[in-house]
């Protein structure tokens, strides 16, 4: 009977462009300028853990964006200088409380900026956006070793997979079916369902340096013989809010990340995607140090208003649209 | 029988975990940006009424459980097993011990329960909200006493034993609320 109303009110909606509008600010105050890559493109991530929704255009397959990193890059190898962008950008598969398919993502590149000194820029910009909405409390950075070492006193590099089944057991978690589990799946399941609730209430909690199986596309770096990948997480009250990286630059290390992502969408029986030839090209012809971050604003939205759902500040979810 | 893959869960929807019929009553999707995906479902075991919680891969699929509700009339009980009638159809059905559970002392002859039906047999029988009985033992009533306060135990034609008002004689038929046991008031035929 009401299905044509939106999921919103009037003062969520006018929060929702009070904040867009003075994260534009932010950006222009940092001297970035704001770009729109396509939506629709030939090409998507092979990572197996995000599906892409796909369409035909000529003959031509053709895939929504999961994420506008791919030409953002291009861009910057054409050397477009710091850029950002906010847009829509789809998953497939993706319900929940804290997921829709379609969301809201704020994505920035800096060049010249490492990833500890963005996960700095994101902390203000954050800081920017939830003033007069929640009082935060200190910013903390710990390791992705050093905190699942002070939360479940284990080192996520250097754990077996038995002993990650034998913590998530003393966490009493029970699977329907254990045996197809990698370690990566079990570690991610140890920080969504023990470490995440637990961190510091209302502190900006940045995680960085993660295992190199979880590197997507950052750098990886050798610290005496550890491989680890120079990537970042920003949570806040449970909620995983922002991911960043140092952006891996070799051209060759890129090309076999997608192919043995690839392989392991064949191995799980899931569907292969064309290798981005473009991205490939772009980072050969050279893409400036540079470090970026997506953040996801439907979230930040979630926390500046305390909605239990994401479908409280999107003003139509995916049943009405 | 049929499959349930994650993304088809939902409250309500009746699939097979270690060997029972279970009902889902919470379904969470848990994932990080770039990380696996779990469901996290809360699900009530529906022959014993437990409540436990178990992780899903995301796209994993789960046998569908065979369960249906329907209402049928009580109709007699052997002692060891308990008999309801399709009013419709006349078709009948014994539920054991186990499936009657806490519903056995509220059921009253020719009376409408929900049967839950697995495989076509029972598995739980639920008491409607309320339920008339009859008192067949209590203290003699006191006159007057209108007050409802202090009350005694009486026990009905069930075998249920009921704390009502003073009032309240042997013979007398009763309301009852099935789910906190309480009396609610008396019935004048």
């Amino acid at each position: 009977m009401n299905h044509w109303k939106p999921n919103t009110t009037p003062e969520i909606l006018k929060l929702r462009a009070g904040l867009l509008n003075r994260a534009r600010q932010f950006f222009q105050e940092n001297n970035f300028l704001e770009v729109d890559t396509p939506v629709l493109s030939q090409s998507t991530t092979p990572d197996p853990n995000i599906e892409s929704f796909s369409t035909q255009f000529n003959n031509t397959q053709y895939f929504l964006h999961t994420s506008p990193e791919f030409p953002m890059k291009r861009l910057l190898a054409a050397g477009s200088g710091a850029i950002y962008q906010v847009c829509k950008v789809f998953r497939q598969g993706e319900l929940g409380r804290n997921h829709n398919p379609e969301f809201t993502m704020i994505e920035w590149y800096q060049p010249g900026l490492d990833y500890h000194a963005l996960m700095k820029q994101v902390d203000a910009l954050v800081r920017t956006l939830l003033q007069d909405k929640i009082t935060l409390q200190e910013t903390v950075f710990y390791s992705y070793q050093q905190v699942f070492k002070k939360y479940l006193n284990i080192d996520p590099f250097n754990s077996s997979i038995d002993e990650l089944q034998a913590v998530i057991k003393q966490q009493a978690i029970q699977f329907n079916n254990e045996a197809q589990l990698s370690k990566d799946a079990l570690l991610d399941l140890l920080i969504s369902y023990v470490i995440q609730p637990v961190l510091p209430k209302d502190s900006p909690v940045f995680i960085y340096d993660y295992p190199a199986s979880q590197a997507a596309l950052a750098n990886i770096r050798d610290e005496q013989g550890e491989k680890i990948a120079e990537r970042f997480e920003l949570f806040i009250n449970g909620i995983e809010l922002a991911n960043g990286y140092q952006e891996l630059l070799d051209a060759k290390e890129q090309q076999l990340r997608f192919e043995n992502e690839n392989k392991t969408r064949l191995e799980a029986g899931q569907q292969t995607i064309p290798v981005d030839k473009n991205l490939i090209a772009a980072l050969q012809a050279g893409m400036p140090e540079v470090s970026g971050v997506a953040l996801g604003f439907d979230r930040l939205m979630m926390l500046a208003t305390g909605a239990g759902s994401i479908n409280e500040v999107i003003s139509f979810s995916t049943d009405k649209a | 029988m049929a499959n349930y893959s994650t993304n088809e869960f939902r409250g309500g929807l009746k699939i097979m975990i270690d060997n029972d019929p279970c009902s889902i009553i919470e379904n969470e999707f848990v994932k990080p940006g770039k990380g696996q995906a779990f469901n996290r479902v809360k699900i009530r075991n529906l022959k014993t009424g437990r409540v436990i919680e178990r992780t899903f891969k995301s796209g994993e699929s789960v046998e569908a459980a065979d369960v249906m509700e329907t209402e049928m009339e009580y109709s007699y009980t052997d002692g060891s097993t308990w008999t309801f009638m399709d009013p419709e159809t006349y078709e009948q059905v014994s539920a054991d011990e186990t499936a009657v559970a806490d519903a056995k002392k509220w059921l009253v002859e020719q009376d409408t329960y929900t049967i839950t039906l697995w495989n076509g047999n029972p598995i739980s029988v639920t008491a409607p909200n309320h339920v008339i009985l009859t008192v067949t033992e209590t203290d003699p009533g006191v006159r007057g006493d209108t007050s409802g306060g202090g009350g005694k135990p009486a026990t009905c034609n069930t075998g249920a034993v009921v704390r009502v008002p003073l009032f309240i004689d042997e013979g007398e038929k009763i309301k009852v609320d099935t789910r906190t046991s309480e009396y609610v008031g008396r019935v004048k035929d």
